[in-house]
C-alpha cells in the first residue's frame, strides 16, 4: 500500500523556486532516507506535507487521502477542512529543535494532543503515554519537564509525543542534528527500533552511516530536485550522478576531519 | 510635630485611598481584556484592523495621560455641551490609556513565541483555539509578566493624576491639606500610602514569577 504519493511537487517563496517538480512513493513500512547539502529543499519538502507551507504546484496523497484538489493560479487548491485535519492525523512530525510544550510536564507533553484531540480519557492517554515512555527509556521522567533533560532526551520526549496519536507515516527533520555528537546514537537507536516494528518513515538525515544501515531507500536532493534515489548502497556507495558523488565526498572527508584521529 | 493630627490625616485619607484604589482595580479589570482585543487587533492580518489599531496604540502612547484625561472629559462639553461624571471621565481614559501600553506589551509576548511552538501543536493536530489556550497563552502570560508587573505599578502612581478631574483621590485630598495648612505632611501621608502599596503589589508580582518559574 502506498502512505505518501508526490506528483510533481513545486514550492516557490516568492519568485524562487525552492522545490522543482518532486515525484516520490512510499509504501508502507518503508523507510526512506533524504540526504542532500543544506539549503536544497529537504525541510521545505517534509514542511509542504506536513501542510506548514503553501504548496505551489502538484498533488500529494497521504494514506489514501488526496491533500490537494485542483490547481490555482497562485498556488494548488487545498481538500476541505475535515480532509486535511485527517490527513494531518496521519502523519507525526519530529522536528531537529524537538518544539516541546516547555510549560508542560513530560507526561503532558505527551497526552495533550491525544486528550484533546481524539478525546481520550485521561487515564487510557496516561497510560498509553507511560508505555511509550517505557519504550523510549524515559520512564522514570514523567514528571520533569522539558528543560530539566538533555537534548538527547528532549528528542526522545517528542518522538513518544509524535506516536501517541499512532500517525500512520512519521517525519522526522534532522533529528539528531541539534544534539551533541554522543547522544545521536539513542536517538537513531529508536528510530530503527520502529523502523523493526514496520513503521512508515521519511527520515531527513546527515547520518550516512543511519541512512545505509536502516534506510530501504535514499533519496538525494540537491537545489530542489531529486537528483537520485535507490537502495542505500547502490545511491552511497556506488552514486550514479556526479552531484551525489561531489556531495557525499564532500561529506566523508568533512566527517574523517571531525572525527578524533587515533 | 503633631501626632494627632497626622493620625487623622492618615485616617481621613483612607477614602482617598479607596477612591484610588477603585481607580486602579476597574482600570486592570477593564485594559487588561481590552488590551488583549488591541493586541490580537495589531497582529491581524487585515490592513482595515491592524492600521487602525496601529493608529491608536501609538496615540495613547505618544500623548500624555494628563492630557488624555483633560479631553476624554471636557471634549464633550465643548463639542457637544455634554456634562457628565468626572469619576467616569476618568476611568474611561485610564482604560483607553492603559490598555494601549497592555497592548503593546501583549503582541511583544505573542510575537515572541517561537514559531515551532505552533507547528509542533498544528503537527498534533491542535485546533488554532487549542494551540492559543493550551500552548501559546500560558507560555505568553510567563513572558509577560515583569513588563505588566512595571506598567501596574505605574498605574498606581498614576491614579493621582484624576487629580486634575477633581476626582477626590488620595493624591487630591493630600493637596488640598497640604495647600491649606501649609505644611508638606499631608503629601509625605500619601506618598507613604502609594509606596507602600506598590511594595505590595511587587511582593505579589515577585511571588508570581517564583510561581511560574517550574519551567524555562
Ligand atoms: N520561509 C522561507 N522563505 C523564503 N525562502 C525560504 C524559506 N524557507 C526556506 N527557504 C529557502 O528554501 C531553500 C531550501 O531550504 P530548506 O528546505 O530549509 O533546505 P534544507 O532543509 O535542505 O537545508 C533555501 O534556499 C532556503 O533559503
Ligand atoms: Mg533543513
Amino acid at each position: 500500500m502506498v502512505m505518501l504519493k508526490v506528483e510533481h511537487l513545486s514550492k516557490k517563496f516568492k519568485d524562487t523556486e525552492v522545490l522543482k517538480d518532486i515525484s516520490l512513493e512510499v509504501a508502507q513500512g518503508e523507510v526512506v532516507a533524504v540526504i542532500g547539502p543544506s539549503g536544497s529543499g529537504k525541510s521545505t519538502l517534509l514542511r509542504c506535507l506536513n501542510q506548514f507551507e503553501q504548496i505551489t504546484g502538484g498533488k500529494v496523497n497521504i494514506c489514501g487521502d488526496d491533500m490537494i484538489v485542483g490547481q490555482g493560479k497562485n498556488g494548488v487548491i487545498y481538500a476541505p477542512k475535515p480532509v486535511l485535519k485527517k490527513i494531518r492525523l496521519h502523519v507525526g512530525m519530529v522536528f531537529q529543535n524537538f518544539n516541546l510544550f516547555p510549560h508542560l510536564s513530560v507526561l503532558k507533553n505527551i497526552t495533550e494532543a491525544p486528550i484533546r484531540v481524539l478525546k481520550k480519557p485521561k487515564e487510557q492517554a496516561q497510560q498509553e503515554a507511560r508505555a511509550l515512555l517505557k519504550k523510549v527509556g524515559l520512564e522514570s521522567k514523567e514528571n520533569a519537564y522539558p528543560c530539566e533533560l538533555s537534548g538527547g532526551q528532549q528528542q526522545r520526549v517528542s518522538i513518544a509525543r509524535a506516536l501517541a496519536l499512532n500517525p500512520k507515516i512519521l517525519f522526522f527533520d534532522e533529528p539528531t542534528s541539534a544534539l551533541d555528537p554522543e547522544l545521536t546514537g539513542e536517538i537513531l537507536k529508536i528510530i530503527q527500533e520502529l523502523a523493526k516494528e514496520g513503521r512508515t518513515m521519511v527520515v531527513v538525515t546527515h547520518e550516512m552511516s543511519f541512512a545505509r544501515d536502516v534506510a530501504d531507500r535514499v533519496i538525494f536532493m540537491d537545489g530542489g530536485y531529486i537528483v537520485e534515489e535507490g537502495r542505500p548502497e547502490d545511491v552511497i556507495n556506488h552514486p550514479q550522478k556526479e552531484r551525489t558523488r561531489a556531495f557525499l565526498e564532500r561529506f566523508t572527508s568533512l566527517r574523517s576531519m571531525a572525527e578524533p584521529q587515533d | 510635630m503633631d501626632w494627632q493630627q497626622i493620625g487623622n490625616w492618615f485616617v481621613m485619607f483612607l477614602s482617598g485611598c479607596g477612591v484610588a484604589l477603585e481607580i486602579f482595580v476597574i482600570t486592570l479589570v477593564c485594559a487588561i481584556p481590552l488590551g488583549v482585543l488591541l493586541s490580537f487587533g495589531r497582529r491581524s492580518k487585515y490592513k482595515v484592523i491592524s492600521w487602525p489599531v496601529s493608529l491608536y496604540i501609538s496615540i495613547m502612547r505618544g500623548t500624555p495621560l494628563l492630557l488624555q484625561l483633560l479631553f476624554v472629559y471636557f471634549a464633550p462639553r465643548y463639542l457637544f455641551g455634554l456634562n457628565y461624571d468626572r469619576f467616569l471621565a476618568a476611568l474611561i481614559a485610564f482604560v483607553l490609556n492603559y490598555a494601549a501600553y497592555f497592548a503593546e506589551i501583549f503582541r511583544g509576548g505573542i510575537d515572541s513565541m517561537e514559531k515551532g511552538q505552533y507547528e509542533a501543536a498544528a503537527a498534533l493536530g491542535m485546533s488554532k483555539p487549542q494551540t492559543f489556550f493550551r500552548i501559546i497563552l500560558p507560555q505568553v502570560v510567563k513572558r509577560v509578566i515583569p513588563a505588566t508587573a512595571n506598567e501596574v505599578i505605574t498605574l498606581v502612581k498614576d491614579t493621582s493624576l484624576a487629580y486634575a478631574l477633581s476626582v477626590e483621590e488620595l493624591f487630591f485630598m493630600a493637596n488640598r491639606q497640604t495647600s491649606a495648612n501649609g505644611v508638606i505632611t499631608p503629601l509625605i501621608i500619601a506618598g507613604v500610602y502609594y509606596y507602600f502599596f506598590n511594595l505590595l503589589l511587587s511582593i505579589l508580582f515577585r511571588f508570581i514569577e517564583k510561581k511560574l518559574n517550574y519551567y524555562k
